[in-house]
Formats: structure tokens, sequence, C-alpha cells
């Protein structure tokens, strides 16, 4: 008996390691860059222009508008596809294809963010360069190549949201003569809300926080985007490129982008979080 | 004019359709792009073969042993912890407020972008602990990083144990760890192996993380302390510094295949596992 209380403690200590991890990350990440975050002032760092590392002036708010404009470009293509593949998924496709599909979209989910973002330089680039003019290296560019990446996320929590949804409702809605399709937008969508806003939150947070992809094809200008074919630099590019040879201040600046982004992630994963929990309690009822 | 329901419905399927179309049309483009175009430039010289002049000439072989040094040990410190957890939260402790945090913990860290694990690495493990950019800086970064997706995977797998097997072996007089690594372990194996060999492709793919906290020396590492550049950071820096574009479609068509290969051992062992609960 005695052993056994041991292996229950162990096994709790250890379970304790994730919260213990994400405890310790929030600790450095702010050790690290809050305080260049306050000697700058907070309002300066976030809304200020200039990013002039060597001078001493850390403003985000180019990395802040650039983050915000490929997010909402990989949105608009992530969820448009990502929820018409879920629908199709549990409404529409005959099961013998969802056994290929649904693979063939975590194989998409295991490929190297490198590679999405090789891709793009080698195929998309080209594409917008030679149709849109531009460098190519855009916001355009980022945005698809990011919809790509989040398809999924957006996909497969989409796709438990659908399933959770109790069967009667369907077949209710099919009883009263709805069609297929009136069902799926007027009842399953409906029903399964919560579920596929916390897919879309979390697609959003993969978007926000992609690094190498964006920093291939977004072309890392610091200025305020003006049109979607502008090269635009974002939070997550903003550390990856700079922090190879950043010291003292600048590398503080760094730690301090990571701290929003931080912030915004866990926002962002919080409201996702409660969202789904919402759906377990409202599915049990 | 009302469009009958029936018509909107078949426009509304064809569009979904296109779109599923596509979406599989970009993945099999990418790989078939990809192999097509680097598998060519692979030979045995290219896999067994140090690099020269900064990737332009030569193989990848350091970087092959350092991708492997860093996902195993990252998988191998992962796996234990992540196993643990999921064997506490299902077989010793009730849903409570402790069940609660531990899980808010595990989904949080599960949508931490890797550039801030990367940020995390270098600062707790690189400097704080004075190892240094090294490979084990790096694998204790992957694992951190990897040890949701394996939490949640165990934890599926040990659910899905039908809970007779657990009442016959308690109806056996086994204490609760022998019913646990005899009876319900012994079912949930292929669930919790899918779950860490897609942790592997995690940790193989991973760049961002490993940049910040293995380094990227050419170098072969012959310590847990030596910096080393990873496949997917060494592909990185080729085609970003535009070294070699033949040796960066060779690097990512070898990617590809082992992204390929794990993700397909994954589905067949998970398609076992599958068969077995039923």
């Amino acid at each position: 008996m005695r052993t056994e209380r041991l292996i229950g403690l162990v096994l709790a200590a250890l379970a304790f390691t994730a919260i213990s991890g994400l405890a310790l990350i929030t600790a450095f990440i702010f050790k690290e860059g809050f305080p260049l975050m306050m000697k700058v002032g907070l309002t300066d760092f976030i809304t200020s222009s200039d990013w002039y590392p060597r001078e001493g002036h850390f403003g985000i708010f180019p990395m802040i508008l650039g983050s915000l404009a490929v997010t909402a470009g990989a949105m608009a293509i992530g969820v448009s596809f990502g929820v018409g593949v879920a629908i199709l998924l549990t409404q529409f496709c005959p099961p013998r294809l969802v056994g290929v599909l649904k693979p063939a979209i975590e194989l998409l989910a295991g490929i190297p963010s490198v590679v999405y973002g090789f891709m793009g330089v080698v195929i998309l680039v080209p594409l917008i360069r030679e149709n849109l003019g531009g460098s190519g290296l855009s916001v355009l560019a980022a945005s698809i190549v990011l919809g790509i990446m989040v398809l999924p996320t957006v996909i497969s929590i989409s796709v438990d949201a659908l399933q959770a949804v109790p069967r009667p409702y369907y077949e209710g809605s099919i009883a009263l003569g709805a069609t297929e399709w009136q069902t799926a937008h007027m009842v399953m969508l409906r029903a399964a809300r919560s579920g596929i806003m916390a897919a879309v939150i979390l697609g959003m947070g993969r978007a926000i926080g992609e690094t190498m992809a964006v920093i291939m094809v977004a072309g890392n200008t610091i200025a305020l985007p003006r049109s979607l074919l502008s090269p635009v630099r974002t939070l997550t590019s903003n550390i990856a490129l700079e922090m190879g040879y950043a010291a003292g201040d600048h590398r503080q600046a760094l730690f301090a982008t990571g701290v929003v982004l931080f912030v915004v992630i866990m926002i962002l994963n919080t409201v996702a979080l409660t969202l789904s929990r919402r759906r377990a309690r409202g599915a049990s009822r | 004019m009302r469009v009958p329901p029936a018509v909107t419905q078949r426009a509304v399927v064809g569009l979904m359709w296109t779109l599923a179309g596509l979406t599989l049309g970009v993945l099999l483009f990418i790989i078939a792009f990809v192999l097509w175009k680097g598998l060519p430039n692979v030979s045995w010289e290219f896999l067994s073969a140090p690099p020269r002049s900064m990737g332009r000439e030569g193989g990848i072989f350091p970087m092959i042993v350092a991708t492997a040094y860093v996902t195993g040990l990252g998988v191998l410190i992962a796996a234990p912890v992540g196993l643990a957890t999921a064997i506490y939260l299902t077989e010793y402790t009730r849903e409570g407020r402790l069940t609660h945090v531990i899980r808010f913990g595990a989904d949080c860290l599960a949508g931490i972008p890797s550039i801030i694990f990367g940020l995390f690495g270098f600062v707790f493990f690189v400097i704080t602990l004075g190892m240094g950019l090294s490979v084990l800086s790096g694998a204790l970064t992957l694992a951190l990083m990897v040890l949701p997706t394996i939490i949640r995977t165990s934890e599926e797998a040990i659910r899905a144990v039908p809970r007779a097997f657990r009442e016959v072996s308690f109806g056996l007089g086994s204490t609760r760890w022998q019913m646990v690594t005899r009876v319900v372990l012994r079912s949930a194996l292929p669930g919790i192996t899918t779950g860490i060999v897609l942790a592997v492709g995690r940790c193989v793919s991973e760049t961002a993380a490993v940049m910040l906290t293995a380094g990227s020396a050419l170098g072969l590492p012959r310590g847990l302390f030596d910096s080393s550049r990873t496949l997917s950071l060494h592909f990185y820096i080729l085609s970003r510094e535009g070294i070699s574009m033949a040796k960066a479609y060779a690097t990512a068509s070898i990617l590809v295949v082992v992204i390929l290969a794990i993700n397909l051992f994954a589905y067949w062992l998970m398609r076992r596992f599958v068969a077995k609960v039923r």
C-alpha cells in the first residue's frame, strides 16, 4: 500500500510539469521584456512606429499592424475553407472518402513551416509579382500561406464541434422537411457555434504565432502596410530576425515584443478554452 | 425569384467539394513538387558527407545526426512526463479543481507559438542554466513544446480502454498500479505510441525554437553541450541566404520524406488501435 501512495505522489508531481512550464515561461518572458517596456513606456512601445534599435528607439506599432493584417487575411482563407471542409466531412462526404481526407489534413499539419514558407517563395511570390505587381513578398503572400497552414487546426476542431451536436437535432430538422444544407447551416452550425468559434480563435493563435513561413514570404519591411501587396514585418518575424545579433536593450526589446505576442496568445487561448468548455457542458446537458 | 432549396444545396455542396479538392490539391502539389525537385539531388554522398563551403557543396550528415539527437532526447524527456500526467489525470484522481489546473496548463502550452518557446529556452536553458546553445537546450525546449501533444493523445487512448477491463483487474485483486501497467497501458499502447510518433514529427519540423536554443553550428555534435544545426534549420538557412537551391530542395525532400513516413506510421498505428478498441 505504501508503494501505491508513493506512485500516486510521483505521478501527481509529474502531472504539474506542464503548468509549471507555463508558469516558468510566463515569468522569464516577462522578466526579460517587461523592464524595457517600462523604460520606453508601455504606450510608446506599442503605438510608436520608430524601430531603430541602435538609437534606442523601440516602437512596435508597424509589427502589431503587420501581424494583424496577415492574420486577418489568413483567417479569411482559413475559415471559409476550414468550416466548408468541416461541414463536408461531417455531413456530405461518404465515410470512405472521410478516411482519405482526414489523414490528408493531418498530414498538412505535419509539413514543416519552413517548407510552406519555401513553397511560398518559389511558387506564390513569383505569381503575385508577375500578375499583381510589387515584389511579391507581401501581406497577400503571407495570408495565403498562413491560411493554408491554419486549415488543419480549423478543420479538426470544427469537425469535433459539429460531431458533438446531438443527432436528434439533425434528424428533427430533416424530418421537418429541411434539406441537408438547410440543416447544416440553420441547425448544425448554430448548435456548434461555440465550438466553431473556438476553432477560429485557435486558428488565429496559430496564424499570429507562426514565424518561419512568414519571415520567408512577408518581406519584413518595417512600415505600416498600405495594401495587400505591401511587404510587412510581424511581431514573430521581428523576434526571429534580430535575435541572432541583438544584445542589451535591443535584446530586451525583442523579449518585450515576445511579451506582447504572449499576452495576445494567452487571451486567445483562454477565450477558446472557455468556449470549448461551454460546449462540453452544453453537450452533456 | 426564389431559388429552390435543392438547387442551393447542390451549388453549396459543389462549392464545398471544390474547397476540399483545392486543399487536397495543395497538399499533393507541395509533396510532389518538393520530391520532384529535390530527390534527383539526393545521393548517398549527400546523406553521408558533411557540408562544405557553408552547405553549397557536400551533404547533410551532421544535420541528420543533430535532428536525431534533439528529437530523440526531446521526446525521451517528454514521453514519460506526458504519460505520467495522463495516467494521473485518468486513473489517480477525480475531476476537480486540480485536474482543471493541470489541463489548463497543458491546453495553454499547446497554443503557445514556437518562437516564444525559443525565447524562453534561450533565456532559461541557454543563459540562466548555463547550458549554452546546445543539443540539450534544444531538446529540453522541444520536450516542453510537445508535452501537451503527448498528454492529450495518451489521455484519449487511456480513456478509450473499456471500464470493464479495470473492474476485472480490481476484481482479481490487483493494486491500482498493477491495473494501470498490466491492463490499461497494455491496451492503450498503440494510441499512446501514435501520440509519441506525432511528437517526433513536430520536433523534426520545428525551426524557430531550435534556432534560438540549439544554434546553427555546422559541425557534427559530439556531446550534449555541442551546438548543432537541425535539418529544418539548415534548409531554412540554405534557402533564405540563397546558398544553394539544389541543396535546399534536396534537404526539403528529405524532410518531407521523413514527415510522410512518420505520419503514415502514426496513421497505421491509430487504425490498429481503433480496430482493437472496437
